[in-house]
């Protein structure tokens, strides 16, 4: 067992993990984290994308105790608060109808948010590219895009 | 009280944003990965590498003695209480079925198949104790394929003595619902034209984004569980009906369901070996799939060999039509395993005036993963045959394929109109939905650069693909489903109950797991019963909730479903009624009710739904011959199924240097009848054609010849990304085609994407390349299978189908072009 001590969502933890336990067992066993979700076992999926120091990763990719001393905002840290003051990108996914069953959503909208960080501007072709390592099965992608465009203020919100 | 004439105009038809999304978008789910129990112990299961061995022993000590394990069991630890994995749909009465356990102690029939299960404190304990089962087997020849199943020289069950499971077949002549299709074809032979090809509709994966969880509770009077399914109540049925615990010990949940496309239409052996598990430890477990373990024991969909003959006669006006199925059921004839590609017999005939349709399916057993539905289920392969066997007739012919189809089609004015597959389809306008799409998509102007590039001799050509499909859906009226033998009916239950403040509580027995149900269904009751949208709550997956019901798959829950619901609120403002001439001592003919209110004709005296509700929670007053509630249930048995259409438009280039393929532009006019909610219709076509167009270009599981699935990870099965994709042009007739057989004048439209697409994609790729002498590209259009076609037309070699485009199915060479990847 190895101590690590980090934050996530704005809270100070530590604990004794196994030094083989990855960063989202961690979020989901020892935290209850759960709105972090485990979608695949070869880190394509992305299902699992949190930011570690401010950058996304795919949380299956890291071992918790590489993010001893770190960082880490999930999903349910990125709103304000649960009832209302949704970050842009999660109110953009709402608006666009950017997800359907939402098992991915999570993973989507943190690599989003750090695209946007990255680009605030970006061309679709950009979002495509920069959205490529998250999996989608519901939606067609067609609008994921739209959500991310929405949230950079390049489109007008959803078309039916 | 709610104001409720302050309400807003008609829900139904406006785009409402999503009731599910803020828990999805903030991470505050219910996955059932997510329920944690008290004492909870966690399950790995020990998986067959071969796939066909007899089992000779399982040594469990070593993971016995492993940290924190408290069980290790195998299928000789457990009796009938293990139960059994259920066929609901032998499609004969002959139909050979093997027994289907869910944890063999004797044979295994897949790479794949469980063995045994470890039951630890934690799932990477368990994990790491499976390793240390030591299983000992007997390996067995594995029959692979469909052609060399139907050799029956290997069999994947030798006990059944063939891999032949049924043989299906409907006949127009013999049915009395058109003529002899042979005749056709031996009169076209003559004088007119036929068309004879095989293709191929290779194994996909549902892979559904969420694994498949499994809790089971034993504790308390019912046993629970909570399952990532789209079929709670069709699994606390199987449950009960094979392991012995009665239904009314039984609840089943179904939390947030993280995607199913079918996929997740099953009775697993997982959930039937955490159940005994369960059961015998007395102890909450859980079990969670990885996704390499979905990939190669969740039930993959399609693989089919398709035989097809169209005859025609020299104008290209369809006389017949023959099919000849071999679908693969894999392992195990699982729940409706059988009756996938029966589901598509009705369909080869589309939206076609056909006089004569002959359909055969042939199922076989192989040792490879089970087959069941995947999205569309049987309508993908019969639309994708029959719309590739239309644009070939069009080439033969030498005119345009929407000419082709336009010479075949069912016109608007023929409505209702019965097939020669014997269903009656009540409406639909092709004309009108060609019509939209060709200007949306400019068809015109394509075709012209079509032609510009062809004569240049660009390196990169440009195809042109069509697809007018039609579907049977909303599955199903409960008699036509007996009379093809499924084991259960096709009706929707619902309940509304009004609360004592006002509120509306509304139960579906649909199931819902992304489609947006909360959001549609509050939108039907808002406007059917004068509530605002916010005030009614949708209940669903949970028997102890709902506990009538069968469930989301076959685009049915708007369609039978939500048909139910309008026949619940309608009673429940019947009972209104009631109660509020009483209050307002008048009589009921004098009553009006609009938005949510009943007037006296004439008086300004009136009361609201709410205020109804209000008083018959109080019971102070109200009629003697009236119960003091006004909740209602309804059971609503469709009485046909309903048959959305539509017509799709792709554009795709090919680089004949070096055959990678491109999408430049996708169009479709679907004509779903009355849309409730235009912006879940529109990501329902979207995720539709995506899967659809994964078919056509990327997709497909292979296993080896010893059986292993060599696309079992995300690696190599290639789902598609945000990258490969590009943004659709989704739009709809002006004047849509209401369905007749519901309230609400609803198509589904679950399905209708992936069904349409996959053909409109391939006739592209065909299109693009067909002056160079092709005329098939077997699926998925993989820049190598491009290249080898075009690198053989020029060759000179063969471009008559079948044998040589199918060269995958020629001895040794399994499931790859030749040459291929080997």
């Amino acid at each position: 067992m190895t101590k690590i001590e980090l934050t996530v969502d704005g809270a100070a933890v530590s604990d004794d993990v196994e030094p083989r336990m990855l960063l989202v067992q961690y979020l989901r066993e020892k935290l209850g984290k759960t709105g972090t979700v485990i979608g695949c076992d070869t880190s394509n999926c992305g299902a699992c994308t949190v930011h570690l120091d401010g950058t996304s990763v795919k949380s299956c990719n890291v071992l918790a105790v590489q993010a001893n001393g770190r960082t880490v905002t999930t999903i349910e840290g990125l709103a304000d608060t649960a009832e209302g003051d949704l970050h842009p990108v999660q109110e953009a996914f709402r608006e666009c109808h950017g997800l359907q069953c939402g098992f991915c959503t999570p993973g989507m909208i943190m690599q989003a948010v750090d695209l946007l960080g990255e680009n605030p501007h970006p061309t679709e072709e950009e979002v495509r590219l920069g959205m490529e390592g998250n999996l989608c099965r519901c939606t067609g992608y067609h609008n994921i895009v739209q959500s991310v465009l929405h949230a950079a203020g390049q489109t007008e919100g959803a078309t039916a | 009280m709610t104001a409720t004439q302050d309400r807003p105009a008609a829900e139904i038809g406006k785009d409402r944003r999503r009731k599910e999304d803020q828990r999805l978008i903030t991470g505050r789910t219910r996955w059932t990965d997510n329920i944690t129990l008290p004492g909870m112990l966690h399950l790995a299961m020990v998986r067959s590498p071969f796939a066909h061995a007899n089992i000779t022993s399982v040594d469990t000590e070593a993971a016995k003695a492993s940290p924190n394990v408290v069980a290790v069991l195998s299928g000789k630890d457990f009796g009938e209480e293990l139960g059994a994995c259920i066929n609901a749909w032998p499609i004969t009465p002959d139909q050979k079925t093997p027994v289907h356990s869910p944890m063999p102690a004797g044979r295994v029939a897949f790479a794949g198949e469980i063995v045994a299960v470890v039951v630890a404190r934690s799932a990477a304990e368990a994990r790491d104790a499976a390793e240390l089962v030591d299983v000992e087997y007997d390996e067995l020849p594995a029959v692979i394929g469909i052609k060399k199943a139907l050799e029956d020289q290997v069999l994947a069950h030798p006990d059944l003595g063939t891999n032949k499971s049924a043989l299906w077949v409907f006949d127009s002549g013999e049915a009395g619902t058109g003529t002899d299709a042979e005749a056709a074809i031996t009169e076209a032979r003559a004088n007119g034209i036929v068309i004879e090809r095989e293709y191929r509709q290779q194994r996909l994966i549902p892979a559904f984004m969420e694994p498949r969880s499994v809790v089971v509770d034993p504790t308390g009077e019912q046993i629970t569980m909570w399952s990532a399914t789209q079929i709670p109540h069709i699994l606390r049925f199987a449950l009960a009906a094979t392991t012995g615990v009665p239904e009314s010990k039984i609840r089943v949940i179904a939390p947030d369901v993280g995607g199913g496309f079918g996929g997740k239409l099953q009775v697993t052996p997982e959930e039937w070996v955490a159940w005994a598990v369960a059961r015998r430890l007395a102890k909450p477990v859980k079990y969670t799939e990885t996704r390499s373990e979905s990939l190669m024991a969740a039930h993959h969909g399609r693989d089919q060999v398709q035989t097809l003959t169209l005859a025609a006669d020299k104008d290209g006006k369809v006389t017949g039509l023959k099919v000849h199925l071999d679908a693969d059921l894999g392992s195990y004839v699982a729940i409706v395993g059988g009756g996938v590609p029966v589901l598509g017999a009705f369909m080869f005939n589309a939206i076609y005036k056909f006089p004569a349709y002959r359909f055969e399916c042939q199922t076989v057993l192989t040792n490879t993963t089970f087959t069941d539905a995947y999205r569309g289920a049987g309508r993908p392969e019969a639309t994708y045959a029959i719309e590739r066997l239309m644009d070939e007739l069009a080439a033969e012919v030498g005119v345009d394929p929407l000419e082709i189809r336009e010479r075949n089609w069912i016109t608007h004015e023929e409505f209702p109109f019965t097939t020669v597959a014997g269903l009656e389809y009540d409406t639909g306008n092709y004309e009108a939905a060609t019509a939209k799409a060709k200007e949306s998509f400019g068809y015109d102007a394509l075709r012209a650069e079509q032609k510009e590039r062809r004569e240049r001799g660009d390196r990169v050509q440009l195809g042109i693909g069509v697809s007018t499909f039609t579907e049977m859906c909303g599955l199903a009226p409960s008699r036509v489903l007996g009379s093809l033998d499924y084991g259960a009916g096709g009706w929707e239950h619902a309940s509304v109950r009004m609360t004592p403040l006002g509120k509306v509580e509304v139960v579906t027995g649909a199931s819902a797991h992304g489609q947006g149900h909360e959001t549609a269904f509050s939108q039907i009751v808002a406007d059917r019963l004068g509530v605002p949208f916010e005030d009614v709550e949708v209940l669903h997956g949970d028997t102890q909730v709902a506990p009538r019901g069968l469930d989301t798959y076959g685009s049915r829950s708007l369609v039978v479903g939500g048909e139910a619901l309008v026949k619940a609120v309608d009673k429940v403002i019947d009972k209104a009624k009631h109660l509020a001439a009483h209050l307002l001592e008048a009589s009921e003919d004098d009553l009006e009710y609009k938005g949510g209110r009943f007037t006296v004709a004439g008086t300004d005296q009136g009361v609201a739904i709410q205020e109804l509700a209000t008083a018959a929670f109080a019971a102070h007053n109200y009629p003697e011959d009236m119960e003091p509630s006004l909740d209602a249930d309804a059971t609503y048995d469709p009485v046909n199924f309903n048959y959305p259409h539509g017509t799709h438009l792709c554009a795709m280039e090919v680089d004949t240097e070096t055959g990678a393929v491109k999408m430049r532009k996708y169009t479709c006019c679907d004509d779903i009848g009355t849309i409730i909610n235009p912006l879940i219709v529109a990501g329902q076509v979207h995720g539709g054609l995506v899967q659809g167009i994964a078919q056509a270009l990327w997709e497909e599981a292979v296993h080896d010849e010893a059986g292993t699935l060599v696309s079992g990870s995300f690696v190599d099965y290639l789902l598609p990304t945000a990258a490969d994709t590009i943004s659709f042009d989704v739009v709809h007739t002006d004047d849509p085609s209401i369905c007749t057989t519901n309230t609400l004048g609803t198509k589904g439209v679950g399905e209708a994407g992936t069904i349409a697409s996959t053909p409109a994609v391939v006739n592209a790729v065909v299109d693009a390349v067909r002056h160079l002498g092709i005329n098939d590209i077997q699926m998925p259009c993989t820049p190598e299978r491009v290249w080898r076609a075009i690198q053989g037309s020029r060759a000179g070699g063969a471009t008559d189908t079948p044998p040589d485009a199918m060269p995958h199915f020629q001895e040794g060479a399994l499931n790859q072009d030749e040459g291929a990847g080997q």
